[in-house]
């Protein structure tokens, strides 16, 4: 880069002539800022091994699982509902749609991108609008997601009798019907902080979305905003590539 | 803007060969979450670190084609990718050793 800059552009490149590690400067503060996040997930996912792993794992057969406080629970039995089909158990396979669903969006993100590289306006307009449906879709299951986990599934023999005489089902902060506490707190905090990260990306994506239609991209020459919040996007595929299986195939 | 200036910029023509890569990535991610999702619908429940092994080395795969070819750090300079690499290898290694404190806890209560 540095080889073919005129002197114009020197000057501009970091004031130092050369650009460190070759990269732009926004590109390279994005993938310190992904760093940082990176350890910030790193931080929940570990917390939810360790405490984990303080707790007694449940022993018995899958078909005869039913939670209890005293032992951790198995995700699959716990993540077994899908929309319009209640009482059927599914193990995993809404969860493996979100992940599929995350997954395709990054795929689109990567060919708006590519479409940017070829100055391709049209092409961005179509791959970055296909990659904020995903998002939304994604924000949807996980809607649909958490308000299954609180107000709970409704199984024969699940639920935590009160003292009162009445069942509890479901969880919150307070209480949780799956098992220990921490499994419930763990759920909502892992999951809800990539799902704000995914409904921040989606929120850039938009606000990126609009300046390319509008042709702002155009007007300044290149389209590296949109493989910046691109490297968000993949970021938080990534990460629900790891909550994927820490969290619910393990 | 006017629509003159929107026709002076030159739309380059699709690289196939770039575009068949991701189709490619995608694919291999793909495939991967459906055996992942096979394998923890159909192994015994008596496999369970056959399960953890496949599973951790199934996501790091996943992890690299995404890292690599999605966010293009592959094609960085080595420096870059030095950096973004040493800092995850660490965060590997406080895992390993907060899982193993966390079965200290388990033994000392349990």
């Amino acid at each position: 880069m540095a080889s073919t800059a005129t002197a114009q552009q020197i000057k501009n490149l970091w004031k130092g002539g050369v650009s460190p590690f070759r990269a732009s400067y926004g590109k390279l503060m994005m993938w310190f800022f992904l760093l940082s996040d990176a350890l910030t997930f790193s931080g929940l996912l570990i917390t939810y091994g360790l405490l984990r792993y303080s707790k007694p794992a449940y022993e018995g057969t899958r078909d005869a699982f039913v939670p209890s406080q005293e032992y951790w629970p198995i995700p699959e039995k716990i993540f077994d509902g899908m929309p319009f089909l209640h009482g059927i158990s599914l193990p995993l396979v809404f969860v493996a749609i979100m992940t599929f669903v995350l997954i395709l969006s990054s795929v689109t993100m990567v060919l708006a991108v590519e479409a940017g590289s070829r100055m391709d306006r049209q092409g961005v307009i179509k791959w970055m609008l296909w990659t904020i449906i995903g998002g939304i879709a994604f924000l949807g299951c996980q809607a649909w997601e958490w308000s299954h986990f609180i107000t709970g599934s409704g199984k024969e023999g699940w639920g935590i009798m009160l003292q009162d005489g009445t069942l509890f089902t479901g969880a919150n902060l307070h209480m949780n019907e799956y098992g220990p506490q921490l499994f419930a707190d763990l759920f909502f905090f892992i999951t809800g902080f990539h799902g704000t990260h995914v409904l921040s990306g989606v929120i850039i994506n938009i606000i990126i979305f609009y300046q390319v239609s509008v042709g702002v991209m155009e007007k300044r020459g290149h389209y590296e905003m949109v493989e910046k919040v691109g490297l968000y996007w993949h970021f938080v595929d990534l990460v629900w590539v790891f909550v994927f299986t820490f969290f619910y195939l393990i | 803007m006017g629509l003159d200036e929107q026709s002076s910029v030159e739309v380059k023509p699709v690289d196939k060969s770039k575009v068949w890569l991701l189709v490619k990535v995608a694919i291999i991610l793909a495939v991967i979450t459906i055996a992942e999702f096979a394998i923890a619908y159909m192994a015994p429940e008596s496999w369970k670190w056959f399960k953890i092994t496949v599973f951790v080395s199934l996501t790091i795969v996943k992890a690299f084609y995404i890292v690599a070819e999605f966010m293009h750090l592959k094609y960085e300079v080595k420096a870059l990718i030095w950096s973004i690499l040493i800092p995850m290898i660490f965060v590997v290694w406080l895992l390993i050793a907060l899982i193993n404190e966390g079965g200290a806890i388990f033994h000392a209560i349990y």
